[in-house]
């Protein structure tokens, strides 16, 4: 880790997760005069007295691949369904292609969708499930056959389109699945959790087929998930969703790096929330910072915000394990440190995470990669050890 | 959450209609006064009394719950067993055949049933009686046990077994100890379909039955023929009380079973 | 008790109660159908003895002939109940599948909540007797009936419609008696139904009417199926309901047999009768039991 140059990038500017800068999308969402594809307005559901949708709006732009993202029940698949014609909003307005959709009924919107559960009609042959759409679009028998091979093609199962679903395995089912919800040519193609029933290695190099056809058709994609590894993997732009509220709607790098809220943060990958008092304004290398102390510590710690906070605010310092150095003696370079006892080692290979214990009992993690082999590690159990941070490396959230 | 829609709501209320209307007009007609069935006399509970005062339907009656509890408990333990041998058996010489002979049963016309059994009987020099109409009931009854206990059977974890073996039972302690007890609803439910199947039969029993062992069906059937009358539906009402009470009780101490046995797995 | 010992007792009780009590009877009965009336006890001859030795059973065999299924074609009573049976099972089946279906249909759409108990009140007439729910239609639709007198309070009909003892009255039994064996494997097999599946089709330009026939029905096929044959199958050999509610021109076998053996005692005949029926019944009781054990397998998955 080096901690000079952990500098915050101007947000916006960070390509998304796995997509080459300003590919396909040209960050849409940048662009003051950029027309969106979906538009949702104040839109809010309601199940009886349960609010699964609170007063959501949302743009998404054509190409874009985008990631809802939430633990379960909180109102993803709502937003999803609602865009596929399977739920009306209690209120507000959903725009596709700057058209209200509400009087629309499914089967004649643009959009298709790929189930959770594939929903693969297990009467038909793959040929037959892929077809189906086409047929009700009253496509001619050739031009079916044509499309339908093509699409076989496009997810690699040629040699499978007499087969029955239950005579395939998972992963084929989910390619099935996905050539006859994009053979209809949609605007627009939901996916509810489209890999959740695979396992994680299949998942893995799933997520990266996806990007491709993807890319390669051109579609706008929306995908609900709550497996925050996948939403980075796959998406330009993630909403965060949470009690029915989109909490924050990013690039995956600023979701990760720039967390808005204590939610956020802690629900992306990894993260020490540390409480902390607010001192006051400070500048660091140029940047606008917060310095703040610590409970049980006499020292002064600096960090960049989210938002300008009050002296003498009650606030977190999130920080994420990998962005903490751990060693045996002070840094008097970094701009925090604080010394704690090792509580843990938790040895994955290829890192280790230290649980050091603070002096007001609070234990943070400290992550550092194994270079050398395990038995060469310096720091062992009971070991007093100084963990430091740029002032760049955290960030204050309001409680 | 699903709600009814219109459509649904009225194809359910139409059906349950068609299939409680007639039972309830039956109960209905029970109370009446009048000798005449379908003319309303006013209320009364006389054909009730005039019943518990009719000799010959008494015996018919106790004639008939004697045959009803020998041959659900016989058919419980046979069809149980039979259970067993479907699902746990493997493969084994003749297998094919007594499958076949466990389902046939069940779909099997009874007047072809009823009239095997008696030719069988006469061959066998039994006299017919209460004996033959048991026997005969175990034969059918037991083919439902069967099917019951087999469903349960499929579904059950044979590990349970194997750590009762684990733990040093013998195989047939692991069986009394660990497997009845679990399939125990099962063979209760087995049983009381079989209970009720001996109660209601009318073609078999008359086919093999004897002098001095007339069943209440058989009674009701030869009033029935003669035309409606207020006492038969009296007789039809408390039958149906009483069955009705014991499926209901049934259903509900199964599901409270289920919902404790739910709750220790939690 | 060794373990091939104790599988052999569990094996055998069943097998041989079955052979003795199922299988040895029919045996019997293709005996007596190829036997010839006599007025004796029992009214059959030749009896079977084998205290007579070998000369006896090879005697015995060579009475036996077809004389009575010849008599069963001879005479238009036995092969009119047999097309009546058929007949009228068909029709009901057709018909009870017709109320069948939108009832288990509705069933399975109905608010979870709601579903023990819409299935408990399907199964409970099941379990109370067959005679007295048979018997509770006469009141019904006999001429000075409770149906009558409703419909000409209200005007409809100014003549009481004459249903008990028709062929009507036999529908009306059967479809009532054996709706629950129709209502209840459609039914199961539409709830195993996933609800995305329509989702689906809609999703993919269905309508809810197209939707319906493209998913619903070839998924509720098996149960469909099932429930027709567990309606058909009892329905050709019933005797209750065309004897209770038919009158003297409804012919069916299963009281053709029964009046055969009680009223004219002629055993071998109905015993013929009853071989016939069977042989009607073996091949979609065969196709039942195999579309049984294909779900089976399917289900094991």
């Amino acid at each position: 880790m080096v901690a000079t140059s952990d500098k915050t990038p101007a947000k916006g500017t960070i390509g998304s997760g796995n997509r080459k800068p300003g590919e396909s999308t040209s960050q849409a969402w940048l662009k003051e005069d950029s027309v969106p594809i979906v538009e949702f307005r104040d839109v809010t559901k309601r199940f009886g007295d349960f609010t699964a949708v609170d007063n959501v709006s949302l743009k998404v732009y054509p190409g874009e691949f985008f990631a809802l993202l939430g633990p379960s029940g909180c109102g993803k698949s709502t937003l999803l369904r609602m865009l596929a014609g399977f739920e009306t909003p209690t209120s507000g307005t959903i725009l596709l292609d700057g058209k209200d959709i509400a009087s629309t009924p499914p089967n004649l919107r643009p959009v298709n969708m790929m189930f959770q559960s594939y929903a693969l009609f297990p009467h038909l042959t793959v040929a037959q499930n892929i077809a189906f759409g086409l047929k009700r679009a009253g496509m001619q028998k050739g031009a079916v056959e044509e499309r339908t091979r093509e699409m076989l093609r496009l997810v690699k199962m040629e040699q499978f389109s007499g087969r029955k679903p239950h005579q395939m395995s998972g992963g084929q089912r989910q390619r099935v699945a996905l050539a006859r919800s994009l053979a209809r040519n949609p605007k627009l193609l939901l996916l509810d959790e489209p890999l959740g029933a695979l396992d994680a290695k299949l998942r893995e190099s799933t997520q990266f087929e996806l990007v491709n056809i993807q890319e390669k058709l051109g579609t706008t994609f929306i995908i609900v998930t709550h497996d925050q590894e996948e939403a980075m993997t796959v998406a330009t732009r993630i909403g965060v969703m949470n009690h029915g509220v989109l909490a924050q709607v990013d690039t995956p790098a600023d979701i990760y790096e720039n967390p808005k809220s204590r939610f956020v943060a802690d629900f992306i990958g990894d993260v020490n929330l540390i409480a902390a008092k607010v001192g006051g304004a400070r500048k660091v290398d140029g940047e606008d910072c917060i310095h703040f102390t610590v409970d049980g510590y006499k020292q002064d710690f600096v960090a960049r915000s989210a938002e300008p906070l009050a002296k003498g605010t009650e606030a977190y310092l999130a920080i994420r394990p990998e962005k903490i150095t751990i060693s045996k003696s002070k840094d008097t370079q970094a701009a925090n440190q604080i010394e704690g006892t090792v509580d843990d080692i938790a040895y994955v290979g290829n890192l280790s995470t230290y649980h050091v214990r603070l002096a007001n009992g609070s234990v943070i993690k400290a992550q550092e990669a194994n270079r050398r082999r395990i038995s060469n590690r310096q720091i062992t159990w009971e070991d007093k050890v100084w963990l430091s941070w740029t002032a760049g490396g955290g960030l204050l959230l309001a409680n | 959450m699903r709600r009814f829609t219109w459509f649904n709501a009225t194809s359910l209320t139409f059906g349950f209609a068609f299939l409680y209307l007639p039972i309830l007009l039956l109960i209905i007609y029970s109370f009446n006064e009048s000798k005449l069935v379908t003319v309303w006399g006013g209320f009364s509970t006389k054909w009730y009394g005039e019943l518990m005062r009719n000799e010959a339907m008494l015996d018919a009656a106790w004639v008939t719950l004697r045959v009803a509890f020998f041959s659900a408990s016989l058919a419980a333990v046979l069809g149980t067993m039979a259970a067993l041998v479907l699902v746990r058996a493997g493969r084994f010489k003749g297998r094919t055949l007594f499958s076949g002979m466990v389902y046939a049963p069940l779909v099997m016309p009874e007047v072809i049933t009823g009239l095997s059994l008696l030719l069988l009987f006469i061959s066998l020099n039994l006299d017919r009686g209460m004996l033959t109409v048991t026997l005969a009931h175990t034969t059918f009854s037991m083919c439902y046990v069967a099917v019951v206990v087999s469903s349960r059977l499929v579904t059950f974890d044979r590990s349970l077994e194997e750590a009762a073996l684990d733990l040093g039972a013998s195989p047939l302690d692991a069986f009394f100890s660990v497997t009845l007890p679990i399939i125990a609803p099962a063979v209760v439910a087995g049983w009381l379909l079989a209970f009720t199947l001996s109660l209601d039969d009318l073609v078999i029993a008359s086919f093999n039955t004897g002098p001095g062992a007339t069943t209440l069906p058989i009674k009701i059937y030869s009033a029935v023929r003669l035309g409606v009358s207020p006492e038969i539906n009296a007789l039809s009402t408390i039958l149906i009380a009483v069955v009705s009470l014991g499926v209901i009780v049934a259903s509900l101490a199964d599901k409270r079973l289920a919902k404790s046995r739910g709750n220790q797995a939690q | 008790m060794s373990g091939k010992w104790r599988m052999l007792t569990l094996i055998g009780a069943p097998y041989l109660w079955l052979l003795l009590f199922f299988l040895a009877p029919f045996v019997i009965v293709l005996k007596i159908a190829l036997s010839d009336t006599a007025i004796s006890i029992p009214p059959y001859t030749p009896q079977f003895d084998l205290s007579g030795g070998w000369p006896a059973i090879s005697d015995f065999f060579s009475n036996l002939d077809f004389e009575n299924f010849k008599w069963l074609i001879d005479d238009s009573l036995y092969i009119n109940s047999y097309i009546s049976s058929l007949t009228i099972a068909f029709f009901s089946t057709l018909l009870a599948l017709l109320v069948g279906f939108p009832f288990a249909y509705a069933m399975a759409r109905a608010p979870d909540n709601w579903r023990p108990l819409l299935l408990m009140l399907v199964i409970l007439p099941f379990w109370t007797s067959f005679l007295i729910r048979v018997y509770s239609w006469i009141g019904i639709l006999k001429t000075e009936g409770l149906l009558n007198q409703l419909l000409m309070w209200l005007g409809i009909i100014d003549q009481p419609l004459i249903i008990m003892n028709t062929n009507t009255a036999v529908y009306i039994g059967i479809v009532y008696s054996y709706l629950p064996f129709m209502i209840l494997p459609i039914y199961s097999t539409l709830e195993k139904m996933d609800e995305s599946l329509l989702e689906a089709a809609i999703d993919l330009g269905c309508n809810r009417i197209s939707a319906f026939w493209l998913v619903t029905v070839p998924l509720a096929l098996p149960g469909i199926i099932a429930g027709c044959f567990l309606v058909f199958i009892p329905a050709v050999g019933e005797f209750v309901i065309p004897d209770l509610l038919g009158g003297t021109q409804t012919l069916m076998i299963g009281k053709t047999l029964w009046k055969e053996f009680f009223s004219n005692r002629d055993w071998p005949v109905a015993s013929a009768v009853a071989i016939v029926l069977l042989l009607l019944l073996v091949v979609p009781i065969l196709i039942f039991q195999r579309l049984l054990e294909r779900q089976q397998e399917a289900e094991a998955r």
